[in-house]
């Protein structure tokens, strides 16, 4: 489908990587290319241990009202959740260093005109979600328990499950809340006009008029309400969302981390078993047969060998990179809770100050009244 | 269930609601008769009032006294006025709604019962809250009671009526147990007979314009007092739940605060300690709007119904008059029963003047209090408002200082 998501390319690299054609550029892409840029980038870089940020959910019931062309405000709101969730996404992307240097990223920066991605059913948010839990079965289904030599990655992985709870149980909340806040919308608007009923029905002068300027005033609270509801679910809702996606991608690495090792000692037990066949064949007594079936074992033992020695190593790397990782993670998390939140309480703040000059400017009126 | 000191207990309410609360506003108190509620207890199925009076009239036999009500005595007494004929010129004074804590009672005991499914912490502070609300239930329903008597107390005739008197002084039970089943079907059918005939009377147009006016008036101000007046409740009742989610929210942030002592944990601390002072200003608010206009409205709606009797009672003695003239006349075109029909006819006359006459009074008057209770809810509300405001906008700068200045 087409959307025309215009998410400005924050491309404050400028000319320091020669690898970008120009300081500033856009391009026009579909949601689709967003979730195929995901797909592609989680199929390599998870592989190291990389915490690929994921995009946002498809939403089939969101998507259909636009599809059909409503100009109702949930639809308008829906548009700029997403352009916003698709914005946040790619800046995530573009500031981790190494995604960065990807070439699939850059020709999804650069690029006029990208092939269709293909295969994005899965990325929808329970595909998301079943493909990381698919991981975690995986690590769970094994038989020999990893012997941790270093707690960090056990402690780590324990924490990053109970934040994921916690931000879910949060965002529930936050979620009540926007939906309160937008009721508490209605309902002032509805009494608003109430009053001003009232207000006309009054016969004294006075009193008219100042109930309705209290009906004004009651329909600027809605419009502050209205505010308030849009902040509660842009900047703090989303936040959480977002989050809670992300320590799932985190939680994924780990799961690669594991079954590097499982590899590692996959090849560990097979080699050991070539090794005792070869020894059986030493034993047995066919020496016409044993030169050239000696060669053979040996090479196939000296391959398994090299293979063992190779997933160690990927293993060691794979445990660096993730504990690397992590520790980026939690700073641009904590980073990113801090100015969100900050912007919040900012916009929290605004409205309060311009409630005060609501009720400023009626309290002369309700004085009036005689 | 709870035993609730006036004044004790948690002040859930601003400062402002000490002292004389009345919602509408009285022209005529002095020092001949004060009439206040200076203590109440609320037990599992009723409420007592202590009823404390002041006066120096010669009627009673002390200048200092106080008894204990129960809220059917109220309705005895207002249900007194009503049936007495003297008293049908007057507007009387709308009588308190009945004290309803099944709402509040029906949430405690379910949070009683859901007290293993949650943490302690969590079963404290929803403990707190929900005693709060019934805390402030308990204040209004004292708040409506204690209007009642001010208004009669204020009254010229009415502080005079004997019933009253008694209601104040007699320190037994009255024994006016609600009313049984053949009274109620009885009321049932004299409301049923005076919307009929509510109707009827309000066809007919008034030669006399001020009452004329008086009738357009108060029918559509009633309805809209009446619709305005459900409204504003909505409203409130959608900015507790805002207030009760921030409550959670913030408690959801203190635990995220308190799994590590990083600069994340410190900063969601800060916040958490934010939010649950900003959601007790915006709980305060919700009480305020619920006291300076909800109540406001509610008071109106029931004084204007009153007002409305009042009218109805004027149509049905200018009716009874009306039909005494034109018995008055058969009578005499048949020249039979002419004394009787001259005395009913004076009477019905003598009657609908007496009417006429207190009634253009205390629409007059009825319309001077509503000005100036709403003038002073009016400027309350905007003075609170604005105090809360400054409060929230306070402690978020303040905050915002601190979370700021850390990054």
């Amino acid at each position: 489908f087409d959307v025309d998501v215009a998410v400005t390319n924050p491309e404050k690299v400028g000319n320091s990587l020669p690898m970008f054609r120009s300081k500033t550029f856009s391009v026009r892409r579909r949601f689709s290319d967003f979730l195929g840029l995901y797909e592609k980038l989680s199929v390599k870089q998870s592989l190291h241990g990389c915490i690929v940020p994921p995009p946002p959910e498809k939403s089939v019931v969101g998507m259909t009202k636009v599809k059909v062309g409503m100009d109702d405000p949930s639809s308008v709101e829906f548009v700029e959740r997403r352009r916003a969730a698709l914005e946040r996404y790619i800046q995530r992307v573009v500031s981790h260093p190494s995604l960065l240097q990807d070439p699939d990223v850059r020709e999804f920066l650069e690029r006029d005109d990208l092939p269709r991605a293909v295969n994005t059913q899965a990325l929808s948010g329970a595909g998301f979600l079943k493909m990381i839990n698919k991981a975690s079965d995986a690590v769970n289904k094994m038989t020999i328990k990893m012997n941790e030599s270093d707690t960090w990655f056990e402690d780590k992985f324990q924490e990053v499950e109970n934040e994921e709870q916690q931000l879910r149980k949060l965002h529930a909340l936050v979620d009540s809340l926007v939906n309160h806040r937008k009721e508490l919308c209605g309902n002032t608007a509805v009494f608003a006009k109430s009053m001003a009923m009232l207000g006309n029905s009054e016969d004294n002068t006075a009193l008219s008029r100042a109930l309705s300027q209290l009906a004004e005033v009651e329909d600027k609270m809605e419009q502050l309400h209205q505010e308030q509801a849009a902040s509660d679910f842009f900047i703090f809702a989303e936040l959480l969302a977002d989050y809670i996606r992300l320590l799932g991608a985190v939680r994924g690495c780990f799961d690669q981390r594991m079954r590097a090792w499982q590899r590692w000692q996959e090849a560990q037990s097979t080699l050991q078993k070539k090794r005792e066949a070869e020894a059986k064949l030493l034993w047995a007594n066919k020496p016409e047969k044993l030169q050239q079936a000696k060669e053979e074992i040996t090479e196939v033992t000296k391959a398994w060998e090299a293979r063992v020695t190779q997933y160690e190593r990927d293993f060691d790397r794979i445990g660096m990179t993730v504990r690397k990782e992590v520790l980026r993670f939690e700073k641009e998390k904590a980073k990113d809770f801090k100015s969100q939140i900050i912007k919040y309480l900012e916009a929290m703040l605004q409205s309060q100050q311009r409630l005060i000059k609501f009720w400023e400017a009626f309290l002369p009126e309700a004085k009036a009244i005689a | 269930m709870m035993q609730e000191g006036l004044d004790d207990g948690p002040d859930f309410l601003s400062e402002e609601d000490r002292g004389p609360r009345a919602v509408n506003v009285d022209l005529q108190t002095d020092a001949t008769l004060q009439v206040d509620i200076s203590d109440a207890l609320s037990e599992r199925d009723k409420v007592k009032f202590t009823v404390h009076t002041k006066s120096t009239l010669p009627n009673f036999k002390q200048n200092e006294f106080s008894v204990v009500r129960q809220h059917e005595e109220f309705i005895w007494l207002h249900d007194s006025f009503v049936e007495n004929e003297d008293y049908a010129g007057y507007i009387i004074p709308p009588a308190p709604p009945r004290p309803d804590f099944d709402a509040s009672r029906e949430k405690l005991q379910k949070l009683g019962e859901g007290e293993g499914s949650m943490t302690k912490e969590e079963f404290t502070k929803m403990k707190q809250e929900l005693e709060a609300e019934y805390l402030a239930i308990f204040k209004k329903t004292v708040a409506m009671h204690e209007v009642f008597l001010c208004r009669v107390a204020a009254h010229p005739v009415l502080r005079k009526d004997l019933n009253f008197h008694v209601f104040l002084e007699y320190n037994q039970d009255l024994s006016v147990r609600g009313k049984n089943k053949k009274e109620k079907l009885e009321d049932f059918f004299k409301n049923v007979v005076k919307s009929a005939d509510g109707v009827l009377v309000a066809g007919v147009k008034d030669v006399d314009d001020f009452f004329e006016h008086e009738k357009t008036f108060l029918l559509e101000y009633h309805n809209r007092v009446k619709d305005a007046s459900a409204k504003s409740d909505k409203m409130i009742r959608s900015h507790k739940s805002a207030a009760d989610d921030i409550n959670r929210i913030a408690s959801s942030l203190y635990t995220l605060g308190t799994q590590d002592s990083t600069d994340l944990c410190k900063f969601f601390l800060k916040v958490s300690e934010l939010f649950e002072k900003t959601r007790k200003i915006e709980a305060r608010v919700a009480a305020d709007e619920d006291l300076k206009l909800a109540d406001l409205l509610k008071y109106y709606l029931r004084e204007s119904q009153a007002a409305k009797d009042l009218l109805y009672r004027r149509s049905r003695a200018l009716v009874d008059y009306e039909n005494a003239n034109k018995a008055l006349d058969k009578a005499r075109a048949k020249n039979r029963d002419v004394l009787q029909a001259e005395t009913s006819q004076q009477l019905c006359c003598h009657k609908f003047e007496k009417i006429s006459e207190s009634a253009k009074q205390e629409l007059i008057d009825f319309k001077t209090r509503r000005v100036a209770a709403f003038r002073k809810n009016l400027v309350e509300l905007a003075e609170l408002e604005l105090k809360h405001a400054k409060g929230n906008l306070q402690l978020l700068q303040s905050c915002l200082g601190v979370l700021k200045g850390n990054t």
